[in-house]
């Protein structure tokens, strides 16, 4: 786990600030999308190892949520991306 | 042995003497001394017991890898166990006891255990006491826990203050000895933020133990130059008393500096000790080498010494460790020894040396024994002799010291922390730093570089290599030249054959050489395994000094390289680290924040009761004059606001402003009921879910303008609704304008409720407050008299007529004593969350106990608040689950007793009348439970299988906690006023 955090908003920050929601990768379904896509959205999870996209909450700083790409085995920190910024680029 | 301190030499302040104890007896040391110099310059030679075998141990190092010399320092709530006298701090008052031993030190009943040590081998934990299984947890284990121990700890609360705080540079320099001098000093004269951090409390490592000459100055002259020069920097900080224990990502480090560890009486008003984070662009490893011991028959007898400490003591603390000093070595260190101690005039015995040819100069006139080995020692508590074998000849010699040196180690530890192991180097006979990149560079004896000029050079160098790294021009100055230093090079000696006693490889947790043997026949020879099965290199040192010959002795039991047994893994911290320092300034009550509203005064005034929810006090209850029990005092509060009206501060509530031009359509998505069309000026009760259909959250919005909304939420979950809304609004729908702002603590908020609330907060508010003008969900701002702006809600948490009145948290206090004062021809009074939460079980309110994460809407009543029309919400699409929407699911129903003399609580399960409490037979459980003072009857809300069609039904309350039955009737969740009648009024 990194010790430091670049948060695009408020710089290189101790990781003690943040919170982590979990993995980032799950997209919410359309509303009309079947049962199956909504309950793998809400409870199916890869546990990978390597390369991760998380989805990490700024709590005690800009409150931004923030899209860390990191690397479970190395530590190495490969992005952090504002969460609306991340979407807008997926879009 | 016969240790003493010399009249003259060392770096001791002869003018400032310490008394200090130990054991209970008086003894006097000087500044400059540790608790280790001072005892051996006071003859104590004998000052611990060991882990296991209780065997006499004597101080071995001089240093932070000390395994022998463990002590419990300071009395009271100040007592530390486990202190290693080698690196305490002499201070004037200080008071030292040794442990492990019962009735004294010298006369130890625990000794005993050295006999049965045939029995006490390698894992003899999990051979001896696993039968019969019974006898573990009564008989073993208490038996094991007071023989094999350490210090013990204080049970008093420590006195003193600790705390935590950042640093920031561009090199962090580890260790003050020669390499990290030279590394600082050539960064800082390059203009680079340093730190420069050593253990020691005072900064020179190993120099200020060498005699040769550094520029021609003295080491402890040339040290103190350095650091002058060092000083005058502002960009340079030199932190002394300071263990870097720890390295993490992102090149940041643990340390703990010990500020006031070194004083009798500490100032309070700076912490004890504080642990550092010290983020460093680069970091320089200056963390020297430790030498090894040798693996002898008898190697532990107090009076047996590293032969590097013994040199320590003696020019650094001017202590002579014995009057006939014997050595015994594989490499140069043992020779600088003898010089040392032939140059103060004290006797060399013999110097043997494993070695056939040596490079090294013995002192004039010193016995050399070439090819020799000791094979035991005499003497008990304190050394005699040892036995010499040679070609097959045994021979004893007298002694009362012995100088051992086994070769040396770098001290590569922090380098390994982060996953990377140590290499072995059949060059150096030694593990070495792994390769970590730019970022923490090992320099001099940590590189494995031997020799103190080699060492300043080196420091020198990779400090170079760093300001190049950093883009920096480096300025270059002549390093200063070093005469009359020794060559520590050394021959592999694991294990010295022919041992005719125990030969030790972990002293602290007495592992002997037959341990490893046994580990290693009993197929734990793999070095982890080793490691747990003789729990070598466990304990407070971590394998310090015994880790490297325990890999090596292995290596050759298996006849393989030291390579191919590797090491265990390191991992932080280097040493140990109190509690109290990780803890920090987050103890006790300071452990977490504590929340008071801004109404917490006038309560106060009011005589409130307080009661701690989450962080907050709250007002639980406002007893008056002749009431016996917090329920007199509640059936009042309740009774009264029924009757006329009662204030209750709910400022605690989870408030946050909403605003933008897609609020509305926002508010719509997050709640489960409709939002869309909510007028300004009116609050509505509002349901969120989770994503998977359960209950989140629930609260009333306020729609204040056309673009601005006012969001209240539970006590309990007003962070995480918060976060929630954010989450929404950030990651799911960016493209909705809206933003929210926290303002749970601007507000002061009160509940008054009643009948007669409306004509008392007539009498404070401007506005027409008529059912008319105001009626039931009306929000919005209205004028107090004297022309504060407020918030004011028509709605009711009771039941009753009921307002809450938002002013700025400032104003709370004298706008309830305003309130009160009005209220008081009215009867007005203060009511708490006790008698809060008894008028809303009445009305068949829900709050978290009932929306309890596992509840639908629907299972709570409140299956209309789900909507069926809008085509996404949070929660809408697993909400119809079957197993969500399944008839036997626990519903919301009202809960009677049948005698009004059965108290219900809260918990109790229902069985049906008849059936044996079981899991099959469990009907549901008591959510809330109250008495109601209106209704005169215990009361509860209860979630019971299938429970709304049940009203009526007859069932059996079952507390299983307190082994009480007793019968009870369901009915209707809303107990008081179903038609909402004094709602509306």
């Amino acid at each position: 786990m990194a010790s430091l955090i670049s948060c695009p908003h408020c710089g290189v920050r101790p990781k003690e600030e943040f919170t982590i929601r979990g993995d980032a990768t799950p997209v919410r379904p359309g509303p009309d999308a079947p049962e199956e896509a909504w309950f793998a959205y809400v409870y199916l999870r890869e546990n990978p190892k390597g390369r991760i996209r998380e989805s990490w909450h700024h709590t005690s700083g800009c409150r931004r949520f923030l899209i860390v790409e990191r690397d479970n085995v190395t530590h190495e920190v490969y992005s952090v991306v504002d969460a609306a910024q991340a979407k807008e680029a997926a879009e | 042995m016969s240790a003493y301190r010399l009249t003259t030499g060392g770096l001791v302040d002869r003018s400032a003497g310490l008394a200090f104890t130990f054991d209970g007896r008086p003894m006097r040391g000087f500044a400059g001394d540790t608790l280790a110099s001072a005892l051996l310059a006071n003859n104590e030679v004998l000052v611990g017991r060991s882990f296991k075998y209780h065997r006499p141990r004597g101080i071995l190092t001089a240093g932070s890898a000390e395994p022998n010399a463990l002590v419990t320092i300071g009395t009271g709530g100040r007592r530390e166990p486990n202190t290693r006298a080698t690196v305490a701090e002499l201070f004037n008052g200080l008071d030292a006891i040794s442990q492990n031993r019962w009735p004294s030190l010298k006369h130890d009943i625990g000794a005993v255990n050295g006999l049965l040590s045939p029995f006490l081998g390698a894992g003899f934990y999990y051979k001896t006491f696993m039968w019969p299984a019974a006898f573990w947890e009564k008989v073993y284990e208490p038996i094991i826990r007071r023989a094999a121990g350490l210090g013990k700890a204080s049970m008093q609360p420590d006195p003193d203050r600790y705390e935590k705080a950042w640093a920031h540079c561009d090199l962090l320099v580890i260790g003050a000895g020669a390499a990290g001098l030279m590394a600082a000093l050539t960064a800082a004269r390059s203009g680079l933020r340093v730190i420069l951090a050593d253990e020691g409390f005072r900064m020179g490592g190993a120099l200020l133990s060498e005699t040769a000459k550094i520029g021609g100055q003295a080491p402890a002259d040339f040290v103190a130059s350095v650091l002058e020069e060092l000083k005058s920097f502002p960009d340079v900080t030199l932190m002394p008393r300071t263990t870097v224990f720890g390295w993490y990502d992102d090149n940041v480090f643990g340390a703990v500096e010990k500020v006031q560890k070194h004083v009798a009486e500490p100032s309070p008003d700076r912490p004890v000790e504080r642990v550092w984070r010290i983020i460093a662009k680069r970091a320089i490893m200056a963390t020297g080498a430790e030498e090894r011991p040798l693996v002898f028959g008898g190697n532990d007898t107090p009076g047996v010494m590293m032969a590097s400490a013994m040199r320590t003591y003696l020019n650094r603390y001017a202590v002579a460790a014995g009057r006939k000093v014997a050595v015994f070595t594989n490499g140069g260190s043992g020779y600088a020894t003898a010089q040392a101690f032939a140059s103060n005039g004290i006797e060399i015995a013999a110097i043997i040396d494993s070695r056939a040819v040596v490079p090294d100069v013995a002192p004039k006139g010193a016995r050399i024994i070439h090819n020799g080995g000791i094979v035991a020692t005499k003497g008990g508590n304190r050394l005699s002799g040892v036995v010499v074998e040679r070609s097959g000849f045994e021979e004893v010699i007298e002694c009362d010291a012995l100088a051992m040196s086994g070769g040396w180690s770098p001290v590569v530890h922090l380098a390994c922390q982060r996953g990377r192991k140590p290499v072995w180097s059949d060059e150096h006979q030694a593990f070495l730093a792994p390769e970590n990149g730019d970022l923490l560079t090992p320099a001099g004896a940590a590189a494995g570089l031997s020799g103190l000029g080699d060492a300043l050079k080196d420091g020198q160098e990779k400090a170079l290599a760093i300001l190049r790294g950093l883009g920096k021009r480096p300025k270059l100055r002549d390093l200063p030249e070093v005469e009359g230093e020794y060559d520590p090079a050394f021959a592999p000696l694991w294990y010295v054959p022919g041992a005719q006693q125990k030969a030790f490889v972990d002293f602290q947790n007495d592992v002997h050489v037959a341990d490893l043997g046994l580990a290693k026949r009993e197929a734990y020879g793999f070095v982890e395994h080793a490691k747990r099965y003789t729990t070598g290199g466990m304990a407070t040192d971590q394998g310090k000094l015994g880790n490297v010959n325990m890999a090596g002795i292995l290596a050759g039991m298996k006849g393989v390289s030291p390579a191919e047994i590797g090491t265990t893994t390191f991992r932080p911290f280097y040493t140990p680290v109190s509690f109290g320092a990780m803890a920090g300034t987050s103890r006790d009550k300071e452990s977490r924040p504590t929340r008071y509203s801004p109404l917490h005064n006038w309560a106060k005034k009011n005589g409130a009761t307080f009661v701690e929810a989450g962080l907050w006090y709250r007002s639980a209850w406002f007893p008056r004059a002749g009431e016996a029990t917090w329920r007199d005092s509640v059936d009042r509060e309740v009774l009264n606001v029924r009757a006329n009206a009662g204030l209750c501060d709910v400022s605690t509530l989870g408030k946050i402003e909403i605003f933008g031009a897609d609020a509305a359509e926002f508010l719509n998505r997050v709640y489960s009921n409709a939002f869309l069309k909510l007028p300004v000026g009116r609050a509505r009760y509002g349901l969120m879910l989770r994503e998977d259909g359960i209950v989140f959250d629930d609260g009333t919005t306020s729609r204040l303008a056309e673009n601005h909304y006012f969001m209240t939420t539970t006590t309990g979950h007003a962070a995480e609704v918060m976060t929630h809304l954010e989450h929404c609004a950030q990651t799911l729908w960016p493209n909705l304008d809206v933003r929210f702002v926290s303002s749970s603590d601007q507000w002061a908020q009160m509940a008054l409720a009643g009948p007669k609330s409306r004509t008392i907060l007539q009498e404070l508010v401007e506005d027409d407050l008529s059912n008319e003008a105001f009626p039931f969900l009306s929000a919005r701002e209205v004028m107090l008299k004297g022309g504060l702006k407020a918030r004011l809600f028509r709605i009711s948490f009771s039941g009753e007529l009921a307002y809450e009145l938002a002013v700025p948290a400032g104003y709370g206090e004298a706008v309830a004593d305003a309130l009160m004062e009005a209220g008081a021809p009215h009867g007005i009074c203060a009511y708490g969350v006790e008698a809060l939460a008894v008028l809303r079980i009445e009305k068949g309110h829900v709050t978290h106990n009932e929306l309890d994460g596992r509840t639908t809407p629907d299972d709570v009543g409140l299956g209309k608040m789900v909507s069926g029309t809008k085509p996404d919400f949070i929660g809408k699409h697993l909400a119809g689950r079957f197993g969500l929407t399944a008839a036997d699911r626990l519903q919301l129903v009202g809960l009677k007793p049948v005698d009004v003399a059965n108290t219900i609580r809260a918990g109790s399960h229902i069985l049906k009348e008849g059936a044996k409490p079981s899991l099959t037979n469990d009907q549901g459980h008591v959510s809330s439970a109250c008495y109601s003072p209106g209704l005169q009857s215990p009361i509860a809300l209860a979630l019971i299988k299938s429970g709304r069609e049940r009203h009526g039904e007859k069932v059996i309350v079952w507390d299983g906690l307190r082994n009480e039955e007793f019968p009870a009737v369901i009915c209707s969740p809303v107990f008081i006023d179903p038609e909402n009648g004094r709602l509306h009024q």
